[in-house]
């Protein structure tokens, strides 16, 4: 009996915190966006997800999350698990009470709401006093001070900077193991962004917070990751160490170098490379 | 002076009701995006089930009073029971189709709604008494000359929706709930991102809207009787909102003030001159207007496009 739960608490132990299996997505029935996508996020990390716009970042974010539903997307082949369990067919509000919460592309801060409204809405899953709540509140103001200070703003007039530090807040209301980020970069001038990051990787270290997360801007997100897939076309084209990645020479080539002429794709980028390494 | 004070008041009263239906039309367009049609035949089926209920208990009781307080708990229940069955059989399945479809199954939901309010309840004329006086009173009688008239049960109906609409504004603001509420209002999506159940509020605000109803079939049926032509005067409330604004809950309540005194102070000071009948069109046309100038309405929300 022991030796079984013990078994069972080793082979918990030894799965993969997040796991992605070979997921497919289909939106519409008809339109074939992931084509097998497979990744692991491991506790504790921050995992990059890259790739240009249309590659399938957020559609695989939103297939944890389980989000998809709301766009008329299905998981059709694959499978998600966290810690050891099947959550693929869990809904969002299964998921947050789990643990798992996604800060979608856009922000979607509720624009009607004041700033400390949409922090409360956060909570909702939560069954907690009112106490527990005002110190959570406290928490968020903690890493995030200038939300302090907009607290009864309307967060629809709030800067775009102050409008991502509000969806992250709110995920993290609902006290997330595991947070999926989306593009928190997007549209905001570069040392806003540097600070959104500096405290992503304060919640990553202080309150062990895992991390996963998309974006376009590869270079900042490798310089905090651990971790990095690169997807193009609904697939995972690369993958490495964050450090390794960023050394790449293809990965520099191909996300620096694309001055003027726009940007090719990644495999073109390779093979232009092999073919230039074989000419010459 | 005493005259056009009892217009206006009455046009105050009649309003409340307008603004209590023109609430339940709010809240479901707020929350999910649903025009919903079938907000006449809610205040019918109310107003039945209420008549039917309160006839059986009063006599199972044997007092009037309790019969009709335990009639109305049922009643609550009973439409509680209509926002969980429609959540369950038509909204779910229709998440994030078009607006006319939904409108369509809004439409569909009405025909249901009457149709098996009958057949449940019966088809023919009832009453509701739920024991409100109905002597008239004079107020005022040493301010002005004749002082002047008003109906008790009219004055118990105002306070009873003022009362009710002031508690809701109070649960939107101040509850979780009611923030939830607000929170899909605004967006859907991130509001399942942040784990709120859309089916859950969904049946929250079609239960509100359904004893909103509930409230305004009592008013309405103890004056006219509970018959089909109830669900007709629910109409009303379409300029109501047209006016006030689809997203607005202040806009609601005083687009129904302002048509309730409206029809009743122009029917009775313009109605002469041509002919009368004011008060039949008089919503309609204001509504109009407001389509051609002004169709977000008085309080309809500006989008807030800043990103
Ligand atoms: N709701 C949807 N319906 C149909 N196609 C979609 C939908 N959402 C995204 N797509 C398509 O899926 C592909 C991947 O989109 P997305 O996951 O948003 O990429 P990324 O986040 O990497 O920019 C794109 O080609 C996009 O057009
Ligand atoms: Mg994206």
């Amino acid at each position: 009996m022991t030796m079984n739960t013990a078994t069972e608490a080793a082979a918990q132990a030894a799965a993969p915190y997040l796991s992605i299996n070979n997921v497919e997505v289909i939106y519409n029935h008809v339109i074939l966006v992931l084509k097998g996508v497979s990744l692991q996020v491991e506790q504790g990390s921050i995992v990059a997800l890259l790739g240009a716009n249309g590659a399938g970042k957020s559609t695989t974010l939103k297939s944890i999350s389980n989000l998809l539903h709301a766009e008329r997307g299905d998981v059709t082949k694959g499978s998600i698990e966290f810690k050891g369990a099947r959550i693929d067919q869990m809904t969002p509000n299964e998921l947050v009470r789990r643990g798992v919460i996604q800060v979608m592309e856009g922000r979607h801060c509720f624009g009607h709401l004041s700033i400390e409204e949409n922090l409360l809405t956060g909570a909702y899953t939560r069954k907690i006093s009112r106490g527990e709540l005002n110190a959570n509140l406290e928490k968020v103001y903690h890493y995030f001070p200038r939300l302090k200070t907009r607290r009864s703003s309307q967060a629809g007039y709030t800067s775009g900077g102050e409008q991502q530090m509000c969806a992250i807040g709110r995920a993290l209301m609902a006290k997330p193991e595991m947070i999926l980020l989306d593009e928190p970069s997007m549209g905001l001038a570069p040392q806003i962004v540097e600070e959104i990051f500096e405290i992503v990787k304060d919640l990553n270290t202080k309150e062990k917070v895992s991390f996963l997360l998309a974006e376009q801007n590869t270079m900042v997100a490798l310089r905090y990751a651990d971790f990095g897939y690169i997807m193009e076309n609904g697939r995972i084209v690369m993958e490495g160490e964050a450090k390794e990645l960023a050394a790449n020479e293809d990965v520099k080539e191909f996300y620096l170098g694309l001055a003027g002429e726009g940007r090719k794709s990644f495999r073109e980028v390779k093979h232009y490379r092999r073919r230039k390494r074989w000419l010459s | 002076m005493g005259f056009f004070l009892e217009t206006f008041l009455g046009g105050l009263m009649t309003g409340l009701l307008y603004a209590l239906i023109g609430l339940g039309f709010v809240l479901i367009f707020k929350a999910s995006g649903v025009f919903n049609f079938a907000q006449g035949a809610m205040v019918l089926v109310a107003a039945l089930a209420m008549a039917r209920f309160s006839g059986w208990a009063t006599e199972a009781l044997g007092s009037m009073v309790l019969g009709n307080v335990l009639a109305f708990l049922m009643s609550v229940a009973f439409m509680i029971a209509v926002a969980i069955v429609i959540e369950r059989l038509v909204l779910r399945h229709l998440v994030n189709q078009e607006l006319t479809t939904l409108l369509m199954a809004t439409l569909g939901i009405t025909y249901v709604l009457d149709g098996l309010g009958q057949m449940v309840f019966g088809s023919s004329v009832y009453t509701i008494d739920v024991g409100m006086p109905k002597e008239p009173l004079f107020l005022f009688e040493g301010v002005f000359e004749g002082g002047m008239l008003i109906n008790p049960d009219d004055l118990i109906a105002a306070g009873v929706a003022a009362t009710l609409v002031a508690t809701l504004a109070l649960l939107f603001q101040y509850t979780k709930v009611g923030r939830a509420l607000r929170a899909v209002a605004d967006d859907h999506q991130a509001a399942q991102s942040v784990g709120i159940p859309l089916g859950r509020i969904w049946v929250v605000v079609w239960a509100v809207a359904g004893i909103v109803a509930l409230v305004a079939g009592i008013v309405w049926g103890s004056k006219l009787g509970v018959q089909f032509s109830l669900s007709t005067v629910a109409l009303r409330a379409l300029p109501v909102v047209i006016l006030g604004g689809l997203t607005s809950v202040p806009g609601a309540i005083i687009g129904g003030l302002i048509i309730g005194v409206g029809e009743k102070v122009s029917e009775v000071y313009l109605g002469p001159f041509v002919g009368g009948g004011i008060e039949v069109w008089f919503a309609y046309v204001l509504a109009l207007v407001f389509l051609l100038f002004r169709p977000e309405g008085l309080f309809g929300e500006k989008h807030i496009d800043r990103v």
